[in-house]
């Protein structure tokens, strides 16, 4: 016998079908109509499922959302939002609509950075092949919502030889509650470019809301691309984010993620190495409070020979906050001569905070050097007292042993003013 | 400058602190011995404020500020300095950077400005030198990788920096070599003034030789037991505890 009732997955499909999508180029509608049957078949995850093992979602599935259809034009000083000393390309999401009134980007050679929408409409040979073809509805049932509604994003395009010294700053803003917001970005760095991009989640008045955004990273042979993500959402706010990116021969690739607040955040990064001479960088920090879930899913893939993969998460939880941590590497059997690192530190700050880590290695060639490790632990008290002995105040001790703490997961942040922002928010946190 | 009244104190529940009384004034350097288990180095941890240790009774004053009231940070800043005897490893945290926090934090607690950068580079340049510590070492993590004198010439070090009116040396001589020993004795007879104090606590008479004490007390099982001068402490390297140990269980 089949029922009626309408399941979570059937009610929010239903909100989303008040989109339009249907003036956009057949590809695209193409990809939507595959990303809804892909949804069908998918379900949202249990705990039954390994991949969201430690993470329910029913907090973020068991509401209803609102959406927003279409670009507004109110204004939002984004202001608080900047990052002091950093000149940057800045570009604007609101809701999950590019504002090119509030963004400001400066004309240069070799660079283009526009909505995504605007990439799809013009049918930009590069978005056109590529938009879904690392991040895969069949995969993963918030790929698939994402592209079955994504409303718009960022597509920025590096041409051959590109090197943009100054940064891309995105911020990504909701500031309406009850909000569901799908953002979709695509990033194409073509033959010998580098360009650093920063994109901070944010929130005006910590409207509860639920974001999920998915980005695609192409690197051609010898790019180099750097992607920060900072996740500072206050209030009730739940983001899963996806991040896929697919590496040829000597490409650089780098993302630090610096989770600063959120009810609950998932990332998930899937590098796909395909070329040999590659680096991966996946660094991230985690600072948990309140009850936050934090949930870090990494996954390398690498396929060729002679690639380094370097991974350093840490995370400091407090109250009754949780963190998972999940990384796995895969080594195939052709990726001979892979050094693959991979670690996560973490510091428990209180008896009910949680730490869920698990670091994974699967290795299927002979001749690599692999290591992982994971550690649980508290600040140490002796360490505390010797400072305070000397006239530091509790406070800063612990703030001093925090910042000491995460400092190599931060290495790869090459943007000073981003490094000092980041700290200035441990420091706000913990410090005086 | 410190007076300390029939303190007791105890840790989980064991009484280790039986009612010391000792007056310390401005200029002496006073030692303090006695065999293992006595109390030694729970009286400088209850000094220092560490929070395991209960003071279940007397009182200790320092400079006219009950000493027991404050905090760890604010007793160090009222110019209490505690020398560890096992100085605690901190990866990751600058000794310079640690310094020059707490000098800055001591600084705004006697609303002071901050110290200009250009003075503290000179102060560590100044202070390093007198403990011959390698400035590279002074500029690494605290106290990582050090060696054990190393440690010992680094807490001497802070000690200069911090310039306190207070020192309390808790068994600084331990596992010293006679070099090293002769280093953080030179040391801490150079910050000696009229205007500051220095408790030495010490297990052997060796390092009384090179910083010659005022007074000598011999603390046992939780008590002060015997004061004199600083022949009180040869006296004890030729004979040992045991015949304090039968003078006082005698009397009880």
């Amino acid at each position: 016998m089949t029922t009626t009732e309408l399941t979570k997955k059937d009610m929010l499909i239903e909100s989303l079908n008040e989109l339009d999508f249907s003036n956009e180029p057949q590809f695209a509608q193409d990809l939507r109509t595959n990303a809804k049957t892909a949804l069908e078949n998918l379900e949202f995850p249990t705990s039954k499922t390994e991949y969201w093992k430690y993470t329910r979602i029913g907090k973020i599935i068991n509401k209803t959302y609102g959406i927003q259809h279409e670009v507004s034009d109110a204004n939002i000083d984004i202001s608080n939002y900047l990052i002091p000393e950093l000149d940057a390309n800045i570009v604007v999401l609101v809701n999950g609509f590019y504002r090119t009134d509030l963004s400001n980007i400066e004309t240069k050679n070799g660079l283009k950075i526009s909505s995504l929408k605007e990439a799809i409409n013009s049918t930009d040979g590069f978005v056109k092949d590529h938009l879904g073809a690392i991040a895969k509805s069949e995969k993963e049932i918030f790929i698939a919502l994402n592209t079955l509604c994504f409303t718009d994003g960022v597509y920025i395009d590096l041409d051959k030889n590109a090197i943009i010294e100054k940064p891309i700053h995105i911020i990504n803003i909701t500031n309406s509650n009850n909000l569901i917001s799908n953002t979709r970005t695509i990033v194409k760095a073509h033959d010998n470019s580098a360009v650093k991009i920063i994109e901070s989640f944010v929130n005006t008045q910590g409207e509860e809301s639920f974001a999920n955004n998915v980005s695609e990273f192409f690197l051609n042979p010898n790019s180099n691309v750097e992607y920060n993500k900072i996740q500072n959402k206050a209030g009730e706010s739940y983001q899963v984010s996806t991040e896929q990116a697919y590496q040829r021969k000597d490409s650089n690739f780098t993302i630090n993620t610096i989770t600063l607040q959120g009810t609950l955040v998932r990332n998930n990064l899937n590098i796909e190495v395909h070329g040999e001479g590659c680096e991966t960088n996946l660094n991230g920090i985690y600072l948990g409070k309140e009850k936050n879930h934090t949930d870090n899913h990494t996954i390398v893939d690498h396929l060729k020979p002679n690639c380094n993969s370097n991974e350093v998460y840490k995370g400091i939880l407090d109250d009754n906050s949780v963190g998972v941590f999940n990384g796995k590497v895969f080594v195939r059997q052709d990726a001979q001569k892979t050094n693959a690192f991979q670690q996560n530190n973490n510091i428990l700050l209180t008896d009910e905070a949680v730490i869920n880590s698990k670091p994974e290695l699967e290795i299927y060639a002979d001749d690599v050097k692999c290591s992982h490790g994971s550690t649980i632990g508290q600040l140490d008290e002796e360490a505390i007292f010797y400072l305070q002995a000397r006239g530091v105040s509790k406070r800063s001790a612990i703030n001093m042993m925090i910042t000491a703490f995460v400092k190599d997961a931060l290495d790869n942040v090459s943007i000073p003013a981003l490094k000092d922002y980041i700290d200035t928010k441990i420091d706000s946190r913990f410090g005086n | 400058m410190l007076s300390i009244k029939n303190l007791q104190a105890s840790i989980e529940d064991k009484e280790i602190l039986k009612g010391i009384n000792l007056e310390i004034k401005a200029g002496e350097v006073h030692a303090i011995m006695g065999p293992n288990g006595s109390g030694k180095s729970t009286l400088s941890a209850v000094l220092a404020g560490r929070e395991e240790y209960e003071v279940t009774g007397g009182e200790v004053s320092f400079n006219g500020e009950d000493l027991l009231e404050l905090n760890p940070e604010d007793r160090a800043r009222e110019g209490v300095f505690l020398a560890f005897q096992y100085p605690i490893e901190i990866p990751g945290v600058s000794n310079i950077n640690f310094l020059k926090t707490a000098i800055n934090e001591t600084r705004a607690y006697h609303g002071k400005d901050s110290i200009s950068a250009k003075d503290f580079l000179a102060l560590v340049k100044e202070k390093s030198a007198l403990v011959e510590l390698d400035a590279k070492l002074a500029s690494r993590s605290v106290n990582e990788g050090f060696s054990g004198g190393e440690k010992k010439r680094n807490e001497i070090f802070q000690m200069a920096m911090l310039e306190p009116k207070l020192a309390i040396l808790d068994e600084t001589d331990s596992g010293l070599d006679i070099d090293a020993l002769r280093i953080v004795a030179n040391g801490v007879n150079t910050l000696k003034s009229k205007d500051n104090a220095t408790v030495v606590i010490t297990h052997y008479q060796r390092l009384l030789d090179y910083i010659v004490p005022d007074f000598v007390h011999v603390l046992y099982n939780g008590r002060i037991v015997k004061t004199g001068g600083k022949e009180l402490a040869l006296e004890l390297e030729e004979k040992g505890y045991d015949w304090i140990k039968e003078e006082v269980d005698a009397v009880s």
